[in-house]
């Protein structure tokens, strides 16, 4: 029973997080059909403005050093301005070209993001102790400890959640965004303003990644420069299972593949274990060819000739 | 005389391309044939083993419109099952005790290994693209993505096939820029044919308009089936090449970086071309060399490490933002003579 706790708790703090990642990548594919593959170097670059540029072995904290609720403020705004800064100089360029060129794009500029960082930092790995009264454990009850930063994970995710699900209801622009990611073209038709849209997009998704990225760095504890890589591939999984465009779906998805990860890592027999990575992304093409909108459904996600 | 040249120079207009870019080819290899420099002739022989790539790249890109991520998982597998076959005969078993008993007892010449390598990526290609192939737009592309880290990992954790995340050292090294050079031009002559070939046209109307190429009859399904497959193929013998080329083996080293480098080269030159597959990988290998010599410090200029992929990925962007079409802007080379040769010598009969 206290293991059975225990491994809940563990499967809903991967699923908050990729619930938040896949949320980031959602919100930029239902306005703009463009998947991010920058987005997990976009966390990454939050982590790497904690310490001073230099490629010097120790890291020296800069922005870390801070007090805590600065550094929240400072890396959130880092990351937003780097967010609307790839949309202003990179993406209004082709935001009317295929998906999949715009995945050429995203890819690129990830490429060149994580060299950029190995140009400032050097390529080995930086230790950085960020929050770490957060990495301790915590008894719930007897013989139930789980770490602090998971319950934080949980508790920061459903904050955003609410927080999301207000804007998106309550306020003009979430109504408008929620028009324009039914159908973009109506929307720009009835009114609402597709640029500034977009950017706001875009900086949703790039608070996102800043909050992400203090929550991954705290848990990591060291920085490298492709640590974006790995975790965007599985925002990825969750985006497309949860049904590309669908905010809800993306939350859906999040929470699938994190749980389906810890679960599977403790079901799958001995031999098949290393494989797990190999069987979620086969249950990505069986999804895709099974409903290749997803697993929730949107309204206007048919294809139309 | 023209009249007995016409047929001949009919054919040589209509294999135009071909012959450019096989003698273009040749030329550079001649010139670093000459020189003996030999970092150069390493830049060469990769550079021609991504010629094989991105020719293959285009064969199923360029005439169907789907972008594949996951065409180096196809070079992975034809590299390994070239290594099963000539890789170090008396440390096989070592390196890969997982092999059955005729593999871990015999080497095949390594032109055969290299087919049967790509043999083998176009039967996995055969029956993954039997489901992926369903798929269109978007969703196709992140099928071929998925399809890549299924093979990746795969390969990654199958250790007694593939030694895992440790690499397997001791290919003989019988890549050289000759042996690249008629492979890159096996490669070419194969994307070119198919290209011209009813089923490449059929393909290429699917990738225009979907539903019109439906309508008129074309399986849409088979044809990308079909491409699919001979595109896995070359990737499968390029692989084998690779292999040869480096004498070792690693499942890293055919991850996201090398998609990435195959993809910018086809979206440099231009994607809907032979020859902006080609061109793509000779500029862009070029520009790499050099700017990993100026980040050696050549000439007193010392660039920091990993400018050269700094400046790829600035480049591919900058391509996508203002030029999609590449630098061929996806035409072929033209035949350069003005008069149409046909049609002047039947003038000339008719006077």
């Amino acid at each position: 029973m206290d293991f059975a706790i225990q491994t809940i708790i563990s499967a809903l703090s991967f699923g908050s997080f990729y619930a938040l990642g896949a949320l980031g990548i959602g919100l930029l594919f239902s306005v703009l059909r463009l998947i991010n593959f920058a987005h997990g170097d976009f966390i990454t670059l939050g982590g790497y403005a904690l310490i001073v540029p230099s490629s010097a072995v120790v890291a020296i904290a800069l922005i870390g050093g801070f007090h805590p609720v600065l550094v929240i403020v400072v890396i959130v705004s880092f990351v937003v301005i780097l967010a609307l800064l790839t949309y202003f100089l990179i993406f209004q360029y082709v935001q009317n070209s295929s998906p999949a060129t715009m995945m050429i794009v995203s890819f690129a500029l990830g490429y060149t993001l994580q060299n950029i960082i190995v140009m400032i930092y050097g390529g080995r790995p930086k230790a950085v102790n960020l929050f770490p009264e957060l990495t301790g454990q915590v008894q719930l009850s007897d013989g139930v400890s789980v770490q602090i930063l998971q319950l934080v994970i949980i508790a920061v995710t459903w904050i955003l959640l609410i927080a999301l699900v207000l804007f998106f209801r309550r306020t003009r622009a979430g109504i408008q965004m929620r028009a324009a990611a039914e159908d973009f073209r109506m929307a720009r038709m009835l009114g609402v303003r597709g640029k500034r849209l977009i950017a706001l997009a875009f900086i949703l998704s790039g608070a996102l990644a800043g909050i992400m990225s203090l929550l991954f760095v705290t848990q990591k504890g060291v920085l490298t420069f492709g640590m974006g890589v790995p975790i965007m591939l599985f925002f990825f999984i969750a985006t497309v299972i949860g049904g590309m465009g669908s905010l809800v779906g993306a939350v859906v998805g999040g929470y699938a593949v994190g749980i389906a990860s810890v679960v599977l890592s403790a079901v799958l027999p001995e031999d098949i274990r290393p494989f797990r990575d190999a069987c979620v992304f086969l249950i990505v093409i069986i999804v895709l060819l099974w409903r290749p909108q997803g697993l929730v459904l949107k309204k206007a996600s048919q294809e139309r000739v | 005389m023209i009249e007995a040249n016409t047929p001949l120079l009919r054919l040589v207009r209509t294999y135009w391309p071909l012959v450019m870019l096989s003698v273009g080819l040749l030329v550079i290899v001649a010139i670093v044939d000459a020189t003996g420099d030999v970092i150069l002739a390493q830049t060469l022989i990769e550079g021609l083993v991504r010629v094989v790539i991105v020719a293959a790249l285009y064969l199923f890109i360029g005439n169907s419109g789907i972008i594949s991520f996951g065409h180096i998982g196809f070079v992975m597998i034809g590299a390994y099952a070239t290594a099963w076959q000539t890789c170090c005969p008396y440390t096989r078993e070592m390196f890969m005790p997982g092999l059955p008993v005729y593999l871990l007892n015999n080497s095949h010449h390594f032109v055969l290994a290299i087919f049967l390598g790509g043999l083998l990526a176009a039967v996995v290609a055969l029956i993954s693209g039997y489901a992926i192939m369903r798929l269109s737009g978007i969703a196709a592309s992140i099928g071929t993505f998925a399809l890549m880290m299924v093979f990746y990992s795969i390969y990654l954790r199958w250790s007694t096939w593939t030694s895992g995340a440790s690499s397997v050292i001791g290919l003989p090294t019988t890549t050289t820029p000759w042996v690249g050079y008629a492979y890159a031009v096996v490669a070419i002559v194969g994307a070119f044919l198919y290209s011209r070939s009813k089923w490449g046209l059929a393909l290429r109307s699917s990738r225009d308009d979907e539903v019109a190429a439906k309508a008129a009859g074309v399986n849409v399904f088979g044809q990308r089936l079909l491409a699919f497959v001979v595109s896995a193929f070359f990737c499968g013998m390029a692989g084998g090449l690779f292999g040869h080329f480096l004498g070792m083996l690693t499942v890293d080293s055919f991850g996201l970086g090398m998609t990435f480098i195959t993809l910018s080269m086809l979206v440099l030159g231009g994607m809907q071309s032979l020859t902006g597959a080609v061109v793509g990988v000779v500029v862009l290998s070029f520009l790499i060399d050099i700017l990993r010599r100026l980040e050696n410090g050549l000439g007193g200029v010392s660039l920091p490490t990993s400018s050269a992929e700094v400046f790829v990925g600035i480049v591919i962007i900058l391509i996508l933002m203002f030029r999609q079409s590449g630098i061929t802007g996806n035409q072929e080379v033209y035949w350069p003579f003005k008069a149409d040769v046909s049609a002047s010598a039947a003038m000339k009969r008719q006077s």
